[in-house]
């Protein structure tokens, strides 16, 4: 059985990560997904979060945050689209809590429908990189 | 015959136009190889939603309950035709290629009793269209492509599509613009993306359906999460997003290709206006010193 599976992270502007890993657990739209070489295919779309990428230790070595998108796992290959994706350790506080605060700024002063849905939208991207930003931060101290 | 004067005059002229020309050349030659790079960087992604989607309506055998950016409308009268050009000149026949396409598309759709909706991305293909179907023109998006083409007003303008196919202004989608080959040569592409053209999937099969047989097996055994719909109704809206972002992307690198060849022949040409222009200046100054000679001599002969 192969140790590893390749994992993709492609953005629209460029293909961000191609790398063997030994498990990457993704935010899948129904909760975490754990990817394992060998995996069954599956197809999920996935929430905002981070994707952690684990060696063969089972460490965690890095942590992605992506904005929405999409997997797709067939047992050689992971491959994962997002509209946006960012290392978690490039992403600071500030910029974090700015864009919450944007996004909830925005939400209140929403009035169609349309700009109702896509600030709960943003809404939701920010909370989840703050949420990421905490963890990644925690885990650093310990 | 000018005079002196007037030819120095026009000598300068023309190197300061050449000056201006090749200037264009090298910033059109910068410009370009960022965009070459982000074409290329941009298509892993399109390819893969590509791919994830013909999988994925590989397991939908039930077409009645597709939703309607794979399905449709059920007609085809309503077309909306998106162009895709520059907003500034200068580049050769980068637009007029895009707009001859255009043209003949309108033409052959008109002939077949359909209408046509225009929308105009870039002020030069709008400047154009203007002329003959102003009526046909919905709106007209400038300034997208101004330092590379980003991916946020490629999204808002798929939304937009998607709002007006929702609201049954159109049946079929197209993209026209120019695909980028290399430096010297793009090429106009025609693309649908509303509804998405479904993919071959009788790939090796003789007549489609062992190739669709073939395809349900290999895809059933494929787990979605969290369903096929509600997969397909994020899928879709996202692939109209991607494939606006990559014509946007092929068209801008394409149009600095063009910039950049054409610029190189104005420069060459004023280079040989200036060789010319100098030759009938020094024959001049050299007829005017004769004839001034001759008048000196025959003076003192005369004497």
């Amino acid at each position: 059985m192969a140790e590893t599976i390749l994992l993709e992270i492609v953005t629209p502007v460029r293909l961000m990560r191609a790398q063997e890993v030994h498990l990457a657990v993704l935010p899948g739209e129904g909760g975490n997904l754990g990817v394992l070489p060998q995996h069954a295919p599956l197809l999920s779309s996935l929430r905002p979060g981070t994707i952690d990428i684990h060696d063969d230790r089972m460490k965690v070595v890095d942590q992605i945050f992506v904005e929405q998108g999409f997997v797709d796992v067939t047992p050689e290959r992971c491959t994962v689209l997002a509209e946006e994706a960012i290392p978690v350790s490039d992403i600071g506080r500030d910029y974090a809590e700015e864009r919450l605060k944007r996004a909830t700024d925005a939400l209140m002063i929403a009035e169609t429908f349309g700009a109702r849905q896509g600030a709960e939208r943003e809404l939701r991207v920010a909370e989840a990189m703050v949420a990421a930003v905490d963890a990644y931060h925690k885990r650093r101290q310990e | 015959m000018p005079s002196l004067k007037d030819l120095r005059n026009r000598i300068n002229s023309v190197k300061s136009t050449q000056k201006i020309t090749s200037a264009m050349k090298m910033v059109a030659a910068s410009k370009l190889k960022k965009a070459e790079i982000a074409a290329a960087e941009g298509r892993p992604y399109a390819e893969r939603m590509e791919r994830m989607l013909a999988d994925l309506i590989a397991t939908m055998p039930n077409r009645t309950v597709a939703p309607m950016l794979l399905a449709g409308t059920g007609k085809e009268d309503a077309v909306m035709l998106v162009v895709v050009g520059s907003d500034r000149g200068l580049c050769g026949g980068y637009n007029n290629n895009v707009l001859r396409e255009a043209r003949r598309q309108i033409v052959e759709l008109t002939r077949q009793g359909r209408s046509v909706k225009l929308l105009c991305v870039g002020r030069k293909a709008s400047d154009s269209l203007r002329r003959d179907h102003r009526d046909r023109i919905v709106d007209t998006l400038e300034n997208v492509t101004r330092d590379g083409a980003d991916y946020a007003p490629a999204r808002d303008l798929a939304r937009r599509l998607r709002t007006m196919f929702g609201d049954g202004e159109f049946d079929v989608c197209y993209l026209i613009y120019n695909r980028f080959k290399s430096a010297v040569a793009y090429e106009v592409t025609v693309k649908q993306i509303i509804p998405f053209p479904e993919p071959q999937v009788a790939v090796g099969g003789e007549g489609g359906r062992i190739g669709i047989e073939d395809a349900r097996f290999s895809s059933a055994t494929y787990d979605l999460e969290p369903s096929e719909d509600q997969l397909l109704g994020a899928l879709l809206p996202a692939n109209v997003a991607v494939q606006v972002f990559g014509s946007l992307l092929e068209s801008y690198a394409s149009e600095q290709g063009a910039r950049m060849t054409a610029m190189d022949n104005a420069t060459r040409n004023a280079g040989e206006m200036i060789e010319k222009l100098t030759l009938t200046y020094n024959r001049t100054r050299q007829a005017a010193i004769t004839t001034e000679l001759v008048e000196i001599i025959s003076g003192a002969e005369a004497l």
